[in-house]
Formats: C-alpha cells, structure tokens, sequence
C-alpha cells in the first residue's frame, strides 16, 4: 500500500504551507493575529435544525480551534478553545469584511457547491471528500485572514474566533449591511468613470484574464481526469483474462497469473492519484475567487472615482449657476435663462436668496468634494500596497503548486513504472 | 555433436532415431548415405518419405526423444535452437515495382546457412507476398503432416487499408519474416527442397503455375475422403478444445488491447487541450509565466510520449496478436487433417475386417499404408504441438514483455520532463533569493 492512510488533519498539514503560504518569515513581518494565536479547524459534523423558514434540515458546522501561540512555544498542552461555526456564518464574516475593507483584496471562502467535477466526483453537498475539502478549504481561508496586516487586527475577526453565541448580532450591529453598495451603484460608476486610475484598470483587465485562465484550466483539468480514469480502469480487464488464461496453461500460468494481479493493481492505483490532484486543484480555485476579490478592489475605485468625478462635476455646475445668476452673463443654455428672457428675470429678493442657497450649496459641495477626494485617494493608496502584496503572494502560492504539480506527476510516472516492471518479472518468468 | 544424441532433430520420416545423422555431422558420412543407402525420393536429410517397415517403433523413439528434450531442456528452448542452428533466414528492405500491369511490393529474402543442401553459403533474392504464398502452399502439400506457420492475411481491403503506406508495409513484412524464421528452424520443413527454392532461386515465376493445379488437387482428395471419425483420442481433443479457448482469450485481449488505445487516443486530445491552457495564461502573467510555459511544455512532451506509445502498441503489439489467430486456424486445420486421416484409415480397416471375414484375403497393404499414416501424423503433430506451445509460450512473454517496456519507456519519458522542470524551477528559486539577499 503506498504509505499509511493519512488522517484529514495530516493530509491538511501536509498541504497547509501550499494552501495558505504562510511562512516563518510572513509570521515575523507585523504583528498579524497568527503570530499570537494558533488556528484551525479541526472537524467537521452534520447537525440537524431549523432553517428561516422554520423548516427541517440537514447541515454541516465545523469546529474552529484556537489556542495562545506562547502556550504552544511553550509547549504547554493546553487544551484549545473552540467553536462550530456553519458556513453561512464565514460567510457572514467575509461579507462583512468585504463591506468594511474595500480596498483589500479579501481572501475568499472555499467553494460552496462542488463545481468542475469529474464524474467520479460527488456533486453532493454532503460527500464526506466534498466537506472534508472544505474544512481545509475555511482553515485556509482563516489563516490567510489572520495573517493579514490589516485584516487580522479585526475585533469581528476576533468574535468569530472565540464567541460562539452572540456574533452574529455584533456583526450585524456594526450596520456594515448600510454600507454595502449597491449593485446598480456600482456597475453604473463601470460605464460613466471618466479618469480612473490606469494602474486599477490594468489590475482589472488582469483579474479578468486569471479568472478566465484559472476557470478554463479547471475545467481542461477535470476532463483530464476523466479520461484518465478510463484509461487505468480498462487494463483491470487484463487482470481477469490473463487470471482466466493462466489456468489453462502449464508453465505460463503463474507468470500470468501474477502479472494480472499487477494490473489490477496499475487499475487500482489512479484512485489515489486523481484524489491528491484534487488539491491541486482547489489551489487554483483558490486563485479563481481570488480574482474576483481582486476585481471588487477595482471596482470600488471606479465608484469612488465616479463619486468624485460626480461631486466635482455638481459644484462646478453650481459655480456656475450662481456666475450666471450674479452675472446675469448666461454662458450656456438653461430653463432658467430661457424663462427670464421670455417672462422677465424675477424680484431682486427673490435672487438674493437663490444666490445664498447656491453659496450654501457651493460650500456643502466644496466639503463633499474634499471628503470624496480623500476617499477616493486614500482607497487608491492601501489598494495599491495590498494589490502588490497579493500580486506576490499569488505568484508565490501558483509557483510553489505548478511545482508541486511537477512532484505529483513524477509520482505517478513513478508508480507507473513501478507497476509495469512488476509485470514485466512475471512475464518473463513466463 | 556426436552421432547418439541428436537433438534438434525430430524426425518425421521412418528410420530409427539412431540411424539418423545430423545434417553438420561427419559429411562424408551423410554423403555414403545417399549415395549407398537408398535410392527412392526423399528429404534431404536422408530420411526416405515412404518406406514399408513399420512406424511405431521409431515414432516412439521419436516422442520419448521429445519427451527427454523437453524434461531435460528447462532452459529456453529458443535458446536452444539459436546454438544448433545453421540456417538463418531475414526478411527486410522492402521496395515498390511499379509495372504496367501493376503495383506490388517486393522485400529481400537474404539466407545465411553452413548447410550442405545449398550450393552456396549465403543468398539474396527479391520476393513478392505471392512466393511466400506459393511456398506456403508446396509445403502444405509435402508436409500433409506438420503445422505450417501461417501469413499475414492475403486480403485487403482496397480503399480501407493502404497497401502501400509506410504501416501496412512493415507490419507485413514483420510477420512474413516471422514465417520464414518458423520454416527456417523447423527440423523437417527447414529441410524441404521447395523452401530451398524459394530461397535460392532468382526467378520464381516460372513455378507459379503450380502452385494453381496442386491447390486444386488438395481440395479433391478432402472432399474424396469423406470418411466419418470414430473416436478421437483424448490428447487431439483436448489440443482442439484448448485452441478454441486460446483464441477467445486472445479475442478478449486483442478488445482490451483496443479499447486501451481508443481510451489514450481520447485522453490525449484532452491532455493536448490542457496544454495549451498553460501557455495561453502564461501570456498574461509575467513573473508566473515560466513556470507556467513549463508546466504546458511539459504536458505537450508527455502528450508525445503518449502518441508513441499508442503508435508502438498498434504497430507492434496488435498485429501479433491477430497473427497468432491465424496461427491457432493453420493448427486447428492439421488438427482436422489428422481427424480425416484417422477416418479414412478406420473406414479402410472396417471394410477390409468384412471382405477378410468373407473371403480370408491378408490385409490389404492399403490399410497397412493408413495405419502407418495415421501413426505418423499423430506423431509428427505431436511434435508441432510441443514445438508450437513452446513458440507460443516465447513469442508471448516477448509480445508482453515488449508491451511492458513500452509503458516503462513511456513514464520514463514524462518523469524526465517533469524533473527537469522541478530543477529548472528551483535553480530559478534559489537564483531569486540570493539576488534577494544581496
């Protein structure tokens, strides 16, 4: 058998440092959350309850653990603390994350329903391959989360680590949901931005393109997989007749008899092999969210440059008015002009006070300006530096899991090898 | 070799084992036999076709001598052979003849041999599948007794297989080799004078017409026998019954065989796909994209890789399997011959037991000539099987063999590319950090 079976918890450590990239060096740099704490999440169980809508149903909660990094250093064997927490609620917490943190790139949740499968491959929800990956995949999500500089230092990141009861409603007290924009908000400042930054453009076209390479390889991969499947499978058919061959021969018989044990074997082996790639490719689905992470940055940038664009257009236009109104010059065409000409101007009080709404009006629109500049630049200058620190993190994390590939392949060519030469003894002792 | 202990004849003829010399023993001793011993046709080995002494005796000699070889032979008997031999034949170079009438190929029969038989100790002659036809056919009728080797399928197809491609030519010439080397170390068939013809004589066409009457003939003395088999010895039977079954197991093995190579081929359209995923999103990154040009060239190496396999499996391994299909009908044929043979003669004997009730006449010398043809055939088939079994049980552990290296050689091809990226990659890593650190 090749090597013993692996616990879940093995196997994620085993594939931890490729999953979340979290190195001594990374815990050094800044005080993140992870320095302090250690993290997992340790189990996953199907509980029973009712839903919103006061219905049966089936789900599954998830155990996060916590434990005082200094307990560990000093390798007290502190028991952790630990909560269950469902997925709805990270999703919940990356929600609010995403509100609150506009322009970081916010790592995203492992997928919430099994997509590019390979027909092996459950497509349920409930598959024990299919929630063990996702225990991996929220542990990921958490250590990224905690070791992040901005992030980590989040007092609902904390909640959620260690209240059990209660968080949501803290969450929900932070109003984070009214600050949220809207969809049509935002797809609109897409198509009316002016003068957005050329960098974030750029940055969006990227996003675009990984999430488009990221997508096509998935689902390249899977079909892959498949295919390979059939491949090893159909050499077990040579294990059955080369056995039914051996018993009519003399001397032939056990070398052919062994030997189709071999292929059996061979048909065996692409189990383990698919299963391990399978991790490779939630690394890449990880970048596939990510891309849409990324992208959001971007976009928030284009609604808080329109924002600006449009506040500054709006006091421009009041400038304007009250030149016109104070001037009695008419430099472009308006209603209001029209009316005068036809209808005579209106009283003298009348204009004062037009006049001294417009100068309020001007005043308020000078602040708004001011305010959206600073939003705008503000969310332009941490977008950037956490853009560059995903952009290396990234190339970091895909580079290691290209490699990895690499050593995966290897293995498999490997066994191959193993299992034909196997064979090959047995048909020369034919 | 001395003269008590032949071993790689088996004879066929009538004369007790001992008196049989090998053919590179003492020549002069091979020369007085033809000249002062008899005179009467016969193989070239000394052996008279037909004699009236009794069979039995030396028959028996014959399978004790076989039984002996092959307990005392644990060894390859291939091997064996390969140290005794002294004639060998190959099959190679072939060329297209384009004539008016028509197109065909030709392949070059070359024969090296330390045989008194041959005037010459090495030949060159051209040959077209038609001679090999032609061979096949006089050693049939020489040989009623003995297991000739088959060939390659005489028919194909216009319009579905090329006759002409690169392929087909070579998967031929391959198996007519094969054919030629089986006669050629045949102990009685090696020794037939038509097969020194074919091997010697430049122009064959003078014979061709032949080959038509004799093929003729044949089919006349089948359907004139028509005798009804009584009861067919167990060992026959059993050779029948294992035969059927070889040939269902190669039947499944030749489906699997093909069913893995439709597998593959579809595999590698998809691995081909994938591939090229890598290299387009290489396009839009900058520090990921030798990594990722890597990993997609490494994908196009093993997809060559892949091809070459599926090639080497069609090429190499499919037709010797069919090949042997033909191999089990040429011996399930003298398996049926022997059956008429036996007919004949008990139909024969039955009808001589009645008139020598009615009128005391001896047993006709007819009845005898059965018997001893029948005798003979079941030894000289006797002696096929063990030789065809042995040849089977080679030629498989080859065929497998060569089917495991093939997927060996295949992995060891992708494991290289994959490694030399890991190093590629890794020298790259090591590079960026001590820049880093400096």
């Amino acid at each position: 058998q090749p090597g013993a079976e692996l616990s879940p918890r093995e196997l994620s450590l085993r594939f931890l440092p490729m999953l979340c990239g979290v190195t001594a060096q990374m815990l050094e740099e800044g005080s993140t959350l992870l320095r302090r704490m250690e993290i997992c999440v340790a189990e996953a169980e199907k509980r029973n309850g009712k839903n919103t809508v006061n219905m049966q149903e089936t789900f599954t909660v998830y155990l996060v653990e916590t434990r005082p990094m200094d307990a560990v250093a000093e390798g007290r064997n502190q028991a952790p603390d630990s909560l269950w927490r469902r997925y709805s609620e990270f999703e919940l917490l990356r929600n609010y994350l995403l509100v609150t943190y506009p322009y970081i790139v916010v790592p995203p949740l492992p997928e919430k329903r099994a997509e590019f499968v390979w027909h092996k491959l459950s497509a349920d929800n409930m598959d024990p391959d299919f929630v063990e990956r996702r225990r991996v995949g929220l542990e990921n999500f958490l250590l990224r989360v905690a070791s992040h500089p901005v992030l980590s230092n989040d007092k609902i990141l904390h909640h959620f680590l260690i209240e059990e009861h209660g968080w949501k409603e803290v969450v929900y007290e932070t109003g984070f949901q009214a600050k949220a924009d809207s969809r049509l908000r935002a797809l609109s400042a897409t198509f009316r931005v002016r003068n957005p930054d050329k960098r974030f453009m750029e940055m969006k076209h990227y996003s675009d393109e990984l999430q488009s390479h990221t997508s096509q390889l998935l689902r390249a991969r899977a079909r892959v997989a498949d295919r390979l499947y059939g491949v090893y499978k159909v050499h077990g058919n040579y294990g059955r007749v080369f056995s039914e061959w051996s018993a009519m021969e003399k001397e032939m018989g056990d070398g052919l008899q062994s030997a189709g044990h071999h292929m059996d074997a061979y048909a065996a082996s692409i189990d383990d092999i698919l299963e391990e790639e399978e991790h490779y490719a939630d690394q890449l689905k990880e970048y596939l969210f990510y891309a849409e992470a990324l992208r959001a940055v971007c976009r928030k940038h284009e609604l808080t440059q329109f924002e600006f664009e449009m506040a500054s257009q709006e006091l421009v236009s009041k400038k304007q008015q009250h030149e016109e109104l104070s001037t009695g010059i008419v430099r472009t065409f308006s209603f209001k002009g029209m009316t005068n000409k036809l209808f005579g101007q209106e009283a003298p009080e009348q204009r004062e006070a037009r006049l001294k709404l417009l100068e309020d009006l001007i005043a308020e629109g000078e602040e708004d300006v001011q305010e959206k500049t600073v939003e705008c630049g503000e969310h332009v200058e941490r977008a950037w530096v956490d853009m560059h620190r995903f952009k290396e993190q990234k190339d970091k994390d895909l580079r290691e899991a290209l490699i990895n590939y690499a050593v995966m392949q290897i293995s498999m060519c490997k066994k191959g090898i193993q299992m034909w030469s196997n064979a090959k003894e047995c048909f020369l002792k034919m | 070799m001395s003269v008590g202990a032949p071993r790689s004849l088996a004879s066929s003829g009538q004369k007790p084992i001992a008196e049989i010399l090998h053919p590179l023993s003492a020549a002069e001793e091979q020369l007085s036999v033809t000249v002062g011993g008899d005179k009467e046709a016969g193989l070239t080995n000394g052996t008279p076709v037909e004699t009236s002494s009794p069979a039995s005796t030396s028959s028996l000699l014959n399978r004790l001598q076989l039984d002996d070889d092959l307990e005392a032979d644990i060894r390859d008997p291939y091997a064996e052979a390969a140290e005794t031999r002294d004639l060998f034949v190959t099959v190679d170079d072939p060329k297209k003849h384009v004539s008016t009438m028509e197109t065909y190929i030709t392949y070059r029969v070359s024969t090296k041999t330390s045989r008194v038989e041959f005037d010459l100790p090495e030949y060159c002659v051209r040959r077209r599948y038609q001679d090999f036809d032609w061979l096949r056919i006089k050693l049939e009728d020489s040989q009623p007794t003995h297991l000739i080797p088959p060939l390659p399928e005489k028919f194909v197809m216009k319009g579905v297989v090329d006759r002409f491609s690169e392929d087909f030519v070579e998967t031929r010439m391959k198996a007519l080799d094969k054919f030629l080397k089986r006669v050629a170390d045949h102990p009685v068939l090696s020794f037939n004078p038509h097969l020194n013809t074919f091997l010697t004589t430049k122009d064959l066409n003078k014979r061709q017409g032949l080959a038509l009457l004799s093929k003729v003939g044949e089919s006349v003395k089948h359907v004139a026998g028509g005798y009804k088999l009584r009861a067919r010895p167990a060992e026959f039977g059993a050779m029948g019954e294992y035969l059927d079954t070889f040939n269902q197991k190669l039947g499944t093995i030749d489906r699997i065989a093909q069913r893995i190579l439709k597998e593959q081929s579809e595999y590698l359209t998809e691995l081909r796909e994938y591939g090229t995923v890598y290299s387009s999103w290489a396009g839009s990154e900058d520090e990921l994209r030798r990594p990722l040009e890597g990993v997609g060239g490494c994908v196009t190496t093993c997809c060559g890789a892949l091809e070459d396999l599926g090639d080497g499996m069609s090429q190499d391994i499919l037709p010797v399997l069919r090949e042997y299909v033909l191999y089990i009908e040429s011996m399930k044929s003298v398996l049926r011959k022997r059956d008429q043979s036996q007919a004949e003669y008990e139909g024969r004997l039955e009808a001589a037991v009645l008139r020598k009730q009615e009128d005391r006449t001896p047993m006709p010398l007819e009845v005898e000539k059965c018997q001893d043809k029948v005798e003979c055939f079941n030894a000289d088939l006797k002696a096929d099987w063990e030789r065809w079994q042995s040849n089977k049980r080679h030629d498989f552990k080859q065929l497998l063999t060569g089917m495991a290296d093939k997927n060996i050689n295949h992995y060891e091809k992708c494991q290289a590319a994959w490694e030399s990226l890991i190093t590629l990659l890794q020298d790259k890593q090591t590079e960026d950090k001590t820049s880093e650190t400096n």
